[in-house]
């Protein structure tokens, strides 16, 4: 009796929770393409008909382009930045011996403990003398400088693990150190790479803080701090203002629906083993 | 040419750009976070050095005094009550998914959906959803004849609405920590406890409770650091100012509207910002480090 109610039980709370998760965003969609008078009295239904009105709206009356443009430039060059700095730094890390290896492991290794939020104000000083405030490469830098210790922690765990014996051979073969790490050592380290990649580009797509305190110029704004804005200006109207936030909300769902697999990995890397 | 020396030029090449990026980025806005402590700005100006003022303004001084504590209060409200709503129903429901019931893969992706989406979309979309007239939350309500409360306009909601909406925010990311620390559990334990007439209480308590306690030492450490550091969720949900009258101010919005000033007054005080910058900073890190000393004497132990 027991054995038959008990996976029952477990399926419901599986159905429940998944209403509660889809739920709210499912809202979020419908009320995009319904009118204020309909979002109030009837929040639940379909949508009396396909409209694309509020859309359109959002498209042509803000600058969701532009911030949809910034947003993908500003996470796409820190993303390879990060790669590019990561991958180097790891691999001297991991594949050579040399004096000061280990102090300078652990010297990228505390920067894992240090929020950078809490030093955003040398943080700014310094980007003011560099003139950097209210650019977007201020911005790639700091999440460079935000992404690289989880990045080279990663990335030296895994190519520290590969094996030697290629290696030499293509040393003994007289293969240059560069034409070793390119050609043979960095294709092996695709999948550790694919996981630090998605690590960094989620936290950087959806950052908000670092826009708020660098970013003031409108035509600079990335897509969470444009949303701020548009928010507050269509407050009355709330099939745009749902349509805004579904049309934020797109992009990233639909990496997620894709490669779910990969970004569940990525972003629980660090807290699993 | 001795190889060593291409070899070292070589090694030095691959560590510069990491190198530099974190030296002026990250080693030396942090040194700075501690100096600019002690010293007292005008705007961006650096002043004269005033000592250990801006902490004691911070720590004893009104009016910063109440805002401090208050803030710190709101903070500590909100870890508990993470730690035990959000991780507490990941539990049952990472042992849920568990189970290999039919469909639990696509469970897993949905439980994890909204993590990915950032929390000015998952703030501004509750925050229409807790509309006490509009929204869709209180419309529910209403169908079962339940008149629901203002939510995020009442001072007696408001935080416990924003540590809802974190929940449901971030639920899934517990869930498949916790899922993950299951999953290496030996597949034979559970059988020969099942075997025993274990029931799945007694597993959950007994078993894998204490079988899964470096997830639970990395989940504690990071819903602390998480709720010490929270900023984006109030921010969009209650304004800079943590409203209704500061019952949803916590340490991020403080620390923010010291350093940059608040909607109203727009004055900068970097000297005071730093000084709470830093005791966050050790007050944090202090506490994660025993918490993590603790708690990894207890994976031990148990």
């Amino acid at each position: 009796m027991k054995r038959l109610a008990e996976p029952a039980a477990f399926q419901a709370l599986l159905l429940v929770n998944a209403l509660v998760m889809l739920v709210p965003l499912a809202v979020m969609l419908l009320s995009a393409f319904k009118s204020n008078a309909e979002i109030f009295t009837s929040p639940f239904a379909l949508p009396a008909r396909l409209d694309f009105g509020n859309v359109a709206r959002v498209w042509a009356e803000t600058d969701f382009a532009r911030q949809l443009a910034n947003s993908a430039l500003v996470t796409a060059s820190a993303v390879a930045l990060l790669l590019v700095f990561g991958t180097m730094a790891a691999y001297a890390l991991a594949r050579y011996r040399f004096r000061g290896r280990a102090a300078l492991f652990l010297f990228f290794l505390s920067g894992l403990m240090v929020p950078l939020k809490l030093a955003v104000i040398p943080l700014f000083v310094q980007l003011d003398t560099l003139h950097l405030i209210d650019t977007r490469l201020g911005l790639v830098l700091i999440y460079v400088a935000m992404g690289l210790p989880s990045t080279v922690f990663i990335l030296t765990g895994f190519l520290r693990a590969l094996p030697g014996e290629l290696e030499e051979s293509a040393r003994i073969e007289g293969a240059s150190e560069a034409l070793i790490m390119w050609s043979i050592m960095l294709p092996l380290a695709r999948p550790a790479m694919v996981i630090a990649a998605i690590q960094n580009a989620v936290p950087i797509w959806n950052d908000f803080f670092f826009p708020l305190v660098l970013i003031t110029t409108d035509r600079l704004k990335t897509l969470p701090q444009g949303l701020t804005v548009f928010m507050g200006e269509y407050n009355t109207d709330w099939g745009v203002l749902f349509a805004g936030l579904t049309l934020s909300a797109l992009p990233i769902t639909l990496c997620y629906i894709l490669l779910s697999r990969q970004f569940i990995a990525g972003m629980t890397q660090g807290a699993v083993k | 040419m001795s190889f060593g020396h291409r070899r070292g030029w070589w090694i030095g090449f691959l560590l510069a750009p990491a190198l530099v990026t974190m030296a002026v980025f990250v080693a030396w806005p942090m040194l700075g976070a501690l100096r600019y402590a002690f010293y007292d700005f005008h705007g961006l100006k650096i002043g004269g050095f005033v000592g250990l003022q801006n902490f004691v303004d911070v720590l004893g001084e009104p009016p910063y005094r109440g805002w401090t504590y208050t803030a710190l209060w709101h903070n500590t409200i909100v870890f508990v009550s993470l730690m035990v709503l959000q991780n507490g129903v990941a539990y049952l429901l990472a042992f849920a998914l568990l189970q290999g019931l039919p469909g639990h893969r696509v469970h897993r992706v949905i439980v994890f959906l909204p993590v990915v989406l950032s929390a000015v979309i998952v703030g501004f979309l509750w925050k229409l959803f807790l509309n006490p007239l509009f929204g869709l939350v209180n419309q529910a309500l209403l169908l079962v004849g339940v008149h629901g409360p203002p939510w995020l306009g009442s001072e007696y909601t408001a935080l416990g609405s924003l540590i809802l909406v974190n929940t449901w925010h971030w639920l899934g990311f517990s869930t498949l920590v916790f899922l993950a620390g299951m999953q290496s559990v030996p597949a034979e334990i559970l059988e020969a406890a099942r075997l025993d007439g274990a029931t799945n209480a007694t597993l959950l308590r007994r078993i894998i409770w204490p079988l899964v306690a470096p997830s639970t030492t990395i989940l504690f450490t990071l819903t602390f650091i998480g709720s010490f550091n929270w900023f984006e969720l109030p921010y969009v949900m209650a304004g800079l100012n943590g409203s209704p009258g500061g019952a949803t101010d916590v340490l991020g919005l403080y620390f923010y509207r010291t350093a940059f000033g608040s909607v109203s007054s727009g004055l900068q005080d970097f000297g005071h910002g730093s000084a709470l910058a830093v005791l966050m900073f050790a007050f944090v890190g202090s506490c994660a480090a025993v918490a993590l000393h603790v708690l990894r004497r207890r994976e031990v132990a148990l």
